[in-house]
């Protein structure tokens, strides 16, 4: 706590003396900053849809903070501003079509269950957004695989692939490796396309360049830091490019692999989550490493159900993080090995 | 003691589910419909009672030493006899039981009566309690059930045909999974550790918690110290 007065100046106390200035608000309000171009690209390709979800997430997961901390008799929690950041996460990994009560439903669990009956902010095991999110994945499988029209596969598979323009870049992928079928040529044409936004995919997920663009102003303001998501990314990437060295015919390039599905948005906001996340540094490059080789077992897996990974990879890897945390616990300054 | 709080006393203040955290695998597994639940339940009232009758008429012959295997014994026969009558008579019930019947044998109700209760006490109160202990787990899977089955795929079924279906379209399925099931316990359990804190509260008692949900006597974390 910042010192109010003079003479809280003067209490003799252990370590630590100073503080930093941060607080939970700020640290919320600088996530939500960074969220913001990914807010105005996801308006810009879903349009209203966008717009409707996050409104309805962020209301949904307020409301249901404010009545569970009522119901608990705790002290206040919505000005905190994290079941903001909670809502609009969740609203991201929605896609774009979804029927607003299941997004009301989804919030619902992610605030109830997956945090405040654990006790509330900090005391969650798991990311609340991805707990809903697989929540409704599970519950509401069809729904949450419809994506609306895109052009993006148009341009792969020529005029005559209708019937499978609504599916993700992951998951056509995937449809193809069950099948045997080759897959289509993914021509470094579409890169453009898959890093500006322009694809299927969940109405946050989408636009890898907005992310980034949030991504480093974490990093500036140092919310953040660069080992869960450069140990989460540069695993894909390797296993990306060793798979495509393996079978060139049936891997979609590694470059794909990092812009598509919800790897930027997963890597950059959700697994840096601080709550959820190990805290210290060896920690958090075994948890990026982690999340990104249970990522690439889910995508690539040939009997696996699900075509992306990103969000089933970080729950698994935040109940490993009290493991990954005790098992890198730091010496104490002065006492040996 | 009269026979009428033996009765009652399986139903609210012990019951088995809520109140003792007894059999839990059935808990879990069998709610996820009402028709299931309530199958489980009238076999474990069956098989609870002609237990705790027998084993409390032979009471007095068992050796102390022994008497685990000899109740174990007792009550394979009772759920033996269920198992065969219900594969006999309600064929699609057995199917959809499954490897729970069997089960009944190691669950820890009626074991768990037949040495707390039974092995102290009369033929017809061990009977009655048997009665009342089935009658509240019965109403504990009920309710549970009716909450899965109305959550999870909106619809109850009591008995084959006789269902209400779609009553409405918002269906969830995650809590008719095994993960839905830990929930909805969870939840309860927690309603009903709250309603009797703030009735203890109302008397000017504080509310002890029982033993099974009591965190001291666990050193996984440090809660209760």
């Amino acid at each position: 706590m910042k010192p109010e007065s003079p003479s809280d100046l003067y209490i003799v106390s252990s370590s630590p003396h100073t503080h930093s200035g941060e607080s939970v608000e700020r640290i919320m309000l600088d996530v939500l900053i960074a969220l913001a171009p990914a807010f105005l690209a996801a308006c810009w390709f879903f349009r209203l849809e966008a717009l409707r979800l996050t409104f309805v997430c962020v209301a949904a997961c307020l409301l249901t903070e404010w009545l569970c901390r009522k119901a608990m008799g705790r002290a206040r929690a919505i000005s905190d501003l994290s079941a903001t950041v909670t809502g609009v996460l969740l609203a991201f990994n929605l896609p774009p079509a979804l029927p607003t009560w299941m997004a009301v439903a989804g919030s619902v669990f992610s605030i109830a269950i997956a945090k405040q009956v654990f006790g509330g902010l900090g005391y969650n095991p798991f990311n609340p957004a991805l707990a809903g999110r697989a929540f409704m994945l599970i519950s509401f499988t069809g729904a949450m695989t419809t994506w609306s029209q895109s052009t993006w596969l148009q341009k792969i598979a020529g005029a005559g692939a209708d019937a499978v323009t609504t599916a993700t870049p992951l998951g056509f992928a995937k449809e193809a490796l069950k099948s045997g079928q080759a897959l289509p040529v993914f021509n470094t044409g579409l890169l453009s396309d898959f890093f500006i936004g322009n694809m299927n995919g969940c109405i946050g997920e989408t636009s890898a360049l907005a992310l980034l663009l949030g991504a480093a102003y974490l990093l500036y303001r140092k919310v953040i830091t660069w080992h869960i998501p450069a140990a989460y990314l540069l695993t894909v990437l390797a296993y990306a490019v060793i798979l495509s060295l393996a079978s060139p015919a049936t891997a979609i390039p590694p470059l794909f692999h990092l812009l598509s599905g919800g790897l930027i948005l997963g890597a950059f906001f959700m697994a840096t989550d601080m709550v959820t996340t190990p805290v210290t540094r060896r920690g958090m490059l075994i948890f990026g490493i982690g999340c990104g080789i249970i990522t690439m077992v889910i995508r690539t897996v040939k009997t696996g159900a699900y075509p992306e990974g990103v969000s089933f990879a970080i729950l698994i890897m935040n109940a490993f993080t009290p493991l990954i945390n005790r098992a890198t616990r730091n010496r104490v300054f002065g006492t040996k090995k | 003691m009269s026979l009428l709080t033996e009765l009652t006393r399986g139903i609210i203040k012990e019951n088995p589910t809520f109140r003792l955290v007894l059999g839990m695998c059935p808990t879990l597994a069998l709610t996820t419909s009402l028709e299931n639940a309530l199958g489980m339940g009238v076999a474990c009232i069956f098989v609870l009672i002609c237990s705790n009758a027998a084993i409390s008429a032979l009471r007095n012959i068992i050796p102390s030493a022994v008497r685990i295997p000899c109740y174990i014994v007792v009550i394979a026969a009772f759920v033996q006899v269920v198992d065969l009558l219900m594969q006999a008579y309600t064929p699609a019930l057995a199917q959809s039981l499954g490897i729970f019947i069997p089960l009944i044998v190691v669950n820890c109700i009626i074991l768990g009566r037949a040495e707390a209760y039974a092995s102290k006490n009369g033929v017809l109160y061990s009977a009655v309690d048997g009665l009342g202990m089935g009658i509240g787990f019965t109403l504990s899977l009920s309710l549970m059930a009716t909450i899965r089955e109305f959550l999870g795929s909106g619809s109850v079924t009591l008995w084959g045909d006789l269902a209400i279906k779609n009553i409405h379209s918002h269906a969830m399925v995650l809590v008719v999974l095994p993960a839905g099931g830990f929930v909805t316990l969870g939840l309860i359990l927690a309603f009903i550790n709250h309603v009797q804190a703030v009735a203890a509260r109302k008397r000017g008692e504080s509310a002890p918690l029982p033993l099974e949900l009591d965190c001291r006597h666990c050193a996984l974390c440090k809660v209760g110290e």
